[in-house]
C-alpha cells in the first residue's frame, strides 16, 4: 500500500540502476508505444490542465487577481488553506501515534484496525460526508451538531486524510533497527529521550512527507465537505465547493483562476515533499 | 491464475461492458424500436411532480411511444447548461429570466409566452416557513425584522429563483412598489437578520431543516414538499405576497417538436395540473381537483412591480442594482 | 503505562473519527430491516445508477490498465529523454482537485471549446454525456495501475525476459509468458484499486454529468441527489452499498498486496 499511498515517493527515475540491466534504447515499436502513452496522457491530463491555467490568464493578471479576491472566493481559499494546515498538523501527531501503536503494540483486533485505516481511501467522498453527518449532524444520536460549522469542515478533512501519515510512517517504523534503542535503554536513557533522540529523527522524513500528502489532499477535497459543512459562503465553504459554484454559474474564467491557485499550492507542497525525500534518503 | 485465465477474464469484462452499454442505453435521441426520446431539463423542485406526470403522459395515446431523459438542478444553472449544450426538448424553469436567456441565445422561440397562460405552467407563492409549531410566533413580514430573529434566504445573485423572495418582501412593504423608500428600508433591515445566504433555494431549505435559523423565506411548493417528506416545518401565508409563476417552453432545435408540443399540451390538462397540485404547486388552469390553496388577500404579481426585465436591471444588476448595494454593505458576493 | 495511554488515545481517535460514523450509517440503513434496503436499491433510478457507474468504471479500468501496463514497461525497461518528466507527470492527477478535473475537461471538450466543438460536429457529445464521465474517471484513477506494477517490474529484473529473447521468443510471447505472470498479483492489486477509485468518484463526474437522472447519474451522484430530495432511506442505502464495496476492495487489496 505504501507504493500507492505515496505515489510521488519514488525517486525521480524509477528503479535503481541495477548492475546487469542496461536500459534498452527505443526501438520503433516501443517508440510507437511511447508516443501513444504520451498522447493518452496529453489528451486526458496535460492539455485539459493547461487549458485551465490558460483560461485563468486569458483576461490578464488584473482579472485573475480580481477573480480570486472576490469576497466569497477569498474567504473560501483562506478557509481551505487554514483548515488544511490544521488538519496536516493533527495528522502529523495522530498519524504517527497510530502508526506507532500499530507497529509496536499488540492488542486483540489490531489486524482489523490496521485494515480499516485505509477505509477513507477506498470510500467515495460523498459517502464519507454522509457517514460523518450521521454522527455529527442534526440527527446525531450523541447530540452533537457540527453541521454548518467550521469544525464540520475540519472533521471531514481529518476523515479523508487519515491514512496518509499512518501509511508513510508505518513501513519506516517496521524497518527501524532497534539495536540503538536497546543500547540506549541499557545505558539508562528514558523512553521519551530515546524517542526524541533516536527514533524521531529517523521517522521525520516519512512523517513530513505523509503530512505534505495529507495537506495536498485536504486542499483539494470536495465531496465530503458538501454535506456536513452545508457550504455556507464565507463560513464553511471550501475552495473546491466555491469553484463548483463558479462553474455552475458559467463563470469559467473565475473558476479557472481559483483552480490555478489550488494547483500552484499543491505543486509547492509536492515539490517540498520531493526535496524532503531527497534530504531523507541522503541521511540514509 | 494463469495467463489464459486472465485473458478469459479480460474478454468477459469487455463482453459484459458491451452488454451493459447496450442495455443501459446510450444517449441517442431514438430510444429504439419506434420510440421517441424527449429531453426534459427543469429546475430542481418539480422533480417528484414530473416523475408522476411523465408516467401519466405515457398512458395517453400521444405519449405512448415517448421516453424521457430528465435533468433537474438549480434554475439558473440548468438554463446556462442548456446554453452550453445540454440537450433539451422541453425546458422548465423557476424564473422567467432563465427562459429569456435562452430566447436571446436563439434556443427558444420568441413567442413562447404568447399562449393563454403566458407560457406559465405552474404557480406558487412566497411564504414564511418556521419550525414546527412556530415556537417564536413568526407570522408577518414585520416579525422577520425583529431583533434576534434569524431568517434564511438564498443569495439572489447566485439563485435566480431567490429573487422571488426578495421581491415578495419588497412588494409587500412598499405597497406594491408605490413607496420605494419604505420597501428598501425594509429590505435593509431584513438582510441584517440573514446570517447566511446559500447558493440555491433547495440548499437554503436544507440549511433551515438542518437546524439553522428561526424562519425561512421559501416557496409554498417547497414548504409543502418538505412537509410531505417528513421535515418538521410549518409555514404561514403572509397577507401580502408575490405570485410565483414558472415558465415552460419547447426548444427551437428540438428534433421531436411534435411530441414535445404534445407533452407541453398535456401539462395543461386536468390530470397533469392535478398532479402538480398534489405536489404543492398552484395550478394555472381552473379544473384541477382535490387540493385547495388559500388565497392571500393582497396577492400581487411581478408585473405589478414592473416585470422581470425592469426589476432585474433596477434591483439585481451586479454593479448598480439596489439589492447589490445592500449585499455589498454586508460583504456578500454579487458577481456571478 | 504510557503504552496503554498511547493505545487508548489512538483507539479513541479512530473510534470517533472512523469507526462510530461508519457503524452508525450501517445501523441506520438496516434499522428497519433488510427489506427497505433492497427496495431502495432496486428502484429503477438506483438500478440505472448502478449501471452507469459500472459502465463508466469498467471503461476507465480497461483504459488505465492498458495504459498502465504499457507505461510501466516503458519506464522500467527502457531509457529515453524525458523519462523523469513522464514519471512525474503520471502522478499529477493525485494532486488535482476533482472539481478542477471537471473544469479542465469542460474547457477542452465542452461544446464551445475547439476539441469539443469538433467532436460535436461528428455527433459525439463529451460533456453532459457518458464519454465525459469516462474521461473524468480515467483522469482521477490514472496513476493507480502504473504505481502498482512499477516496483514489481523493477524487482523482477530482465534476466528471464532476455533469456526468452535469446531463445527466439517474440516480444508479445515474452510479455504473455514471462512478464505478465510475474506481475499478475501487482496487476490485480492495481486493477482493484483503479476499479474502487472509479466506482467511488464523485466531484469530477458531478461537474461534467449534466445531472441527467437515469442517464448520467452514477451511484455517488445518486446518493447526493436523493439526500437533497429528503429521501434519506435511498441515500443511506446507496451509501451503504458503496461502503460495502469499499470494504470488499480493502480485503481484496490486502490479499493481493505485493509482499514487501
Amino acid at each position: 500500500m505504501t507504493t500507492v499511498m505515496t505515489p510521488v515517493s519514488g525517486p525521480g527515475a524509477p528503479g535503481p540502476e541495477t548492475g546487469s540491466s542496461r536500459r534498452a534504447p527505443l526501438r520503433p515499436g516501443t517508440a510507437l508505444g511511447l508516443g501513444s502513452a504520451v498522447l493518452y496522457l496529453s489528451l486526458i491530463v496535460l492539455i485539459p490542465l493547461a487549458a485551465v491555467v490558460w483560461r485563468s490568464t486569458e483576461d490578464g493578471p488584473n482579472a485573475f487577481w480580481q477573480a480570486i479576491t472576490t469576497p466569497d472566493a477569498w474567504a473560501a481559499l483562506k478557509l481551505t488553506v487554514g483548515a488544511s494546515l490544521i488538519v496536516a498538523v493533527v495528522n502529523l501527531v495522530m498519524g504517527t501515534l497510530i502508526a506507532w501503536v500499530l507497529v509496536r503494540d499488540r492488542f486483540p483486533g489490531k489486524a482489523v484496525v490496521d485494515t480499516i485505516i485505509d477505509l477513507p481511501f477506498a470510500l467515495p467522498t460523498i459517502v464519507a460526508g454522509l457517514v460523518l453527518l450521521a454522527l455529527y449532524g442534526p440527527e446525531s444520536p450523541i447530540g452533537i451538531n457540527f453541521a454548518y460549522t467550521r469544525i464540520g469542515v475540519v472533521l471531514a478533512l481529518l476523515f479523508v486524510t487519515l491514512p496518509f501519515v499512518v501509511r508513510t510512517v508505518q513501513p519506516v517504523l517496521l524497518e527501524l533497527d532497534r539495536d540503538m534503542e536497546e543500547a540506549a535503554a541499557s545505558l539508562g536513557a528514558r523512553p521519551l529521550a530515546i524517542f526524541r533522540r533516536i527514533i524521531l529523527p529517523n521517522l521525520m522524513p516519512a512523517m513530513l512527507s505523509g503530512t505534505a500528502l495529507a495537506f495536498t489532499r485536504a486542499i483539494a477535497e470536495f465531496g465530503s465537505t458538501v454535506l456536513i459543512s452545508g457550504n455556507l459562503p464565507f463560513k464553511t465553504q471550501v475552495a473546491a465547493v466555491n469553484l463548483f459554484g463558479q462553474i455552475e454559474s458559467d463563470n469559467l474564467t473565475g473558476a479557472a483562476a481559483i483552480s490555478t491557485v489550488l494547483l500552484v499550492v499543491a505543486l509547492v507542497a509536492l515539490v517540498s515533499l520531493d526535496l524532503l525525500q531527497r534530504w531523507g534518503s541522503r541521511r540514509g | 491464475m494463469t495467463v489464459r485465465r486472465l485473458r478469459g477474464i479480460a474478454a468477459a469484462a469487455v463482453a459484459t461492458t458491451a452488454l451493459v452499454t447496450a442495455c443501459g442505453g446510450g444517449n441517442g435521441s431514438a430510444g429504439g424500436d419506434g420510440k421517441v426520446q424527449l429531453a426534459l431539463v427543469a429546475y430542481s423542485t418539480p422533480q417528484a411532480a414530473y416523475k408522476d406526470i411523465i408516467a401519466a403522459f405515457q398512458k395517453t395515446t400521444a405519449g405512448k411511444n415517448v421516453t424521457f431523459t430528465q435533468s433537474f438542478g438549480a434554475s439558473g444553472d440548468q438554463s446556462r447548461a442548456v446554453g452550453n449544450g445540454l440537450k433539451a426538448d422541453v425546458v422548465a424553469f423557476s424564473l422567467e429570466t432563465d427562459m429569456t436567456r435562452l430566447v436571446k441565445a436563439g434556443l427558444v422561440a420568441g413567442d413562447w409566452n404568447s399562449g393563454p397562460t403566458k407560457g406559465m405552467v405552474t404557480d406558487s407563492i412566497v411564504v414564511i416557513g418556521t419550525r414546527k409549531g412556530n415556537p417564536k410566533g413568526i407570522k408577518t413580514w414585520d416579525d422577520l425584522v425583529k431583533p434576534g430573529v434569524e431568517v434564511i434566504t438564498p443569495n439572489p445573485f447566485t439563485s435566480g429563483g431567490a429573487r422571488w423572495n426578495i421581491m415578495a418582501a419588497y412588494g409587500a412593504k412598499s405597497n406594491k412598489g408605490a413607496d420605494q423608500n419604505a420597501g428598501m428600508t425594509y429590505l435593509d433591515s431584513l438582510f441584517k437578520n440573514v446570517p447566511v445566504q446559500d447558493d440555491s433555494g433547495r440548499k437554503s431549505l436544507q440549511t433551515f431543516t438542518g437546524g439553522k435559523g428561526d424562519a425561512i423565506l421559501t416557496y409554498e411548493n417547497e414548504a409543502i414538499f418538505a412537509q410531505q417528506n417528513g421535515q418538521a416545518i410549518d409555514y404561514t401565508v403572509p397577507d401580502a405576497t408575490l405570485l410565483i409563476e414558472n415558465p415552460i417552453a419547447v426548444t427551437k432545435n428540438s428534433a421531436h417538436a411534435k411530441e414535445a408540443k404534445a407533452f407541453l399540451d398535456f401539462l395543461y390538462t386536468k390530470d397533469a395540473q392535478t398532479i402538480f397540485a398534489k405536489n404543492g404547486y398552484r395550478p394555472v388552469t381552473q379544473d384541477a381537483t382535490g387540493v385547495t390553496f388559500p388565497t392571500p388577500p393582497q396577492l400581487f404579481t411581478i408585473d405589478d412591480l414592473g416585470g422581470w426585465p425592469d426589476v432585474t436591471t433596477k434591483f439585481f444588476d451586479a454593479k448598480t442594482g439596489l439589492v447589490a448595494d445592500i449585499e455589498r454593505k454586508l460583504g456578500v458576493a454579487t458577481e456571478k | 503505562m504510557a503504552k496503554l495511554g498511547l493505545r487508548t488515545l489512538a483507539l479513541v481517535y479512530l473510534l470517533f473519527l472512523l469507526i462510530l460514523p461508519v457503524i452508525l450509517i450501517i445501523w441506520r440503513t438496516f434499522g428497519d430491516g433488510l427489506g427497505p434496503f433492497f427496495e431502495a436499491l432496486t428502484s429503477p433510478s438506483a438500478v440505472h445508477a448502478f449501471q452507469v457507474t459500472l459502465v463508466v468504471a469498467i471503461w476507465a479500468v480497461v483504459a488505465n490498465t492498458i495504459f498502465g501496463v504499457g507505461v510501466s514497461l516503458l519506464l522500467v525497461r527502457h531509457s529515453f529523454p524525458g523519462k523523469r518528466v513522464l514519471n512525474a507527470l503520471i502522478d499529477l492527477p493525485m494532486a488535482v482537485s476533482p472539481v478542477v478535473v471537471g473544469l479542465a475537461l469542460i474547457l477542452v471538450y465542452g461544446r464551445f471549446a475547439p476539441a469539443g466543438g469538433l467532436l460535436e460536429s461528428w455527433g459525439i457529445q463529451v460533456i453532459f454525456s457518458t464519454p465525459g464521465m469516462v474521461l473524468a474517471t480515467v483522469f482521477v484513477s490514472l496513476p493507480l495501475v502504473v504505481r502498482a506494477i512499477v516496483p514489481v517490474l523493477e524487482e523482477l529484473g530482465e534476466e528471464q525476459e532476455q533469456a526468452a529473447h535469446t531463445l527466439g521468443a517474440s516480444p508479445l510471447q515474452t510479455f504473455g509468458r514471462i512478464t505478465l505472470p510475474g506481475i499478475r498479483w501487482a496487476l490485480g492489486y492495481g486493477i482493484v484499486l483503479c476499479l474502487a477509485r472509479s466506482l467511488g468518484e464523485y466531484g469530477a463526474v458531478a461537474v461534467v454529468s449534466g445531472r441527467l437522472v437515469d442517464q448520467t447519474q452514477t451511484l455517488t451522484l445518486f446518493v447526493e441527489e436523493r439526500f437533497q430530495n429528503f429521501d434519506q432511506p435511498a441515500a443511506f442505502a446507496a451509501a451503504t452499498a458503496l461502503a460495502l464495496i469499499a470494504v470488499v476492495t480493502l480485503l481484496l487489496t490486502k490479499l493481493l498486496r505485493p509482499k514487501d
